[in-house]
């Protein structure tokens, strides 16, 4: 089956981006494909490289970067709630002047109409929010 | 054609639930997940509204919670992730009530 | 541009402005409306407070994106499902929301209502009819 999963909430202050983790982790690891992972609301810090978590506490966007570099995921921040809240890449960077980028690996920026072509294609459509 | 209904909010802190849980259709699923799983303890006044419903819990959740099996309403069962992946695989939708 | 004609069904449970979910959920509606799915629309629990009427945000400094509701006839959007018991509990009542319609271009573009107020248990059949369920 095809998946895509919506995840609404940032790392650490919600257990929604662990649970939408694992759920991604073990369907792919039941041979289920994951079609896309999107990022809505404050679900776009999931992909700022610059968190330094505890030592001895998980590493929420590392843990993503790896995931999507092990099965060539497809994780997408919304570039209207990315822009909002300060996650940017080179493209972002140059269009509106900012003088630095912070997107984590194995994520990009991209339109709204990724998440409802998400619910076009894939089988499931699975929301991880508050 | 049924649903799967995931609630991830304890019932003592908000509606979900109740909603949920009021609004679902005969052949739907609950799962509850997160902090969703306290409205599974038997002895918690919220755990009347799963009369009547198939609901199932999310293990791991239940664990980091300190909440063990035996606590569980009656007829509640208990899944891993993998358990989960089944659900919504073998529900034809999932609706998320945040 | 799609395939395939999905129901898609957007729901609201949340008030407008003490979060932004309502605000950031109606862009997705928007957005969603070029995709040419089946498009409805569901407002109830809290989020029968998005359409409440008379909406004036000047002093808490927010943008009042309210009337942006009122196109959603422009987009096609013509199906909004408000819950009944979700006004009832509230105090509220159709006339206290905006009055949402949509023109028919097969009807010499009269004007029609978008708004169907249906009980929790007609609600739930509705729901039960759809393909894809966006929550926010």
């Amino acid at each position: 089956m095809k998946f895509t999963i919506q995840v609404n909430e940032g790392p650490y202050q919600h257990q929604s981006a662990d649970s939408a983790y694992f759920f991604a982790k073990a369907a792919l690891e039941k041979g289920h494909e994951i079609y896309r992972i999107f990022f809505y609301h404050d679900g776009v810090n999931n992909g700022t490289r610059l968190t330094t978590p505890p030592q001895d506490d998980r590493n929420v966007v590392a843990r993503w970067s790896e995931l999507a570099l092990e099965h060539g995921l497809d994780m997408v921040l919304c570039v209207a709630a990315a822009q909002r809240r300060g996650i940017v890449d080179d493209g972002e960077a140059q269009r509106n002047g900012k003088d630095a980028t912070n997107i984590a690996p194995g994520f990009r920026i991209s339109g709204l109409g990724q998440l409802i072509e998400g619910g076009v294609q894939s089988d499931r459509l699975v929301v991880f929010g508050d | 054609m049924s649903m799967l209904h995931l609630v991830n909010k304890s019932p003592y802190e908000n509606g979900n639930l109740n909603t949920a849980s009021s609004i679902m259709q005969s052949g739907d699923v609950l799962l509850l997940i997160e902090d969703g799983v306290y409205g599974a303890v038997k002895k918690g006044k919220a755990s009347a509204m799963l009369a009547g419903h198939t609901v199932s819990v999310l293990g791991p959740d239940l664990a980091a919670r300190g909440i063990s099996e035996d606590k569980l309403a009656d007829g509640v069962t208990v899944v891993d992730y993998a358990g989960f992946v089944d659900l919504v695989e073998k529900n034809d939708k999932v609706q998320s009530w945040l | 541009m799609a395939e395939q004609i999905k129901k898609f069904m957007y729901i609201n449970r949340k008030a407008p402005y003490g979060t932004i979910y309502a605000w950031e959920a109606l862009e997705v509606v928007l957005i969603g409306a070029a995709f040419e799915q089946d498009v409805s629309v569901t407002f109830m629990d809290d989020g029968v407070y998005q359409l409440v009427k008379g909406q004036d945000t000047s002093g808490i400094g927010m943008k009042n994106f309210s009337p942006t509701y009122a196109a959603l006839g422009d987009f096609e959007i013509t199906k909004i499902y408000v819950e009944k018991e979700s006004l009832e509990e509230r105090g509220l009542t159709l006339d206290d929301l905006q009055h949402l319609v949509w023109e028919d271009e097969d009807e010499d573009w009269a004007e029609k209502d978008s708004i169907r107020l249906v009980s929790r248990a007609e609600l739930g059949e509705v729901l039960a009819g759809q393909d894809v369920l966006f929550n926010f």
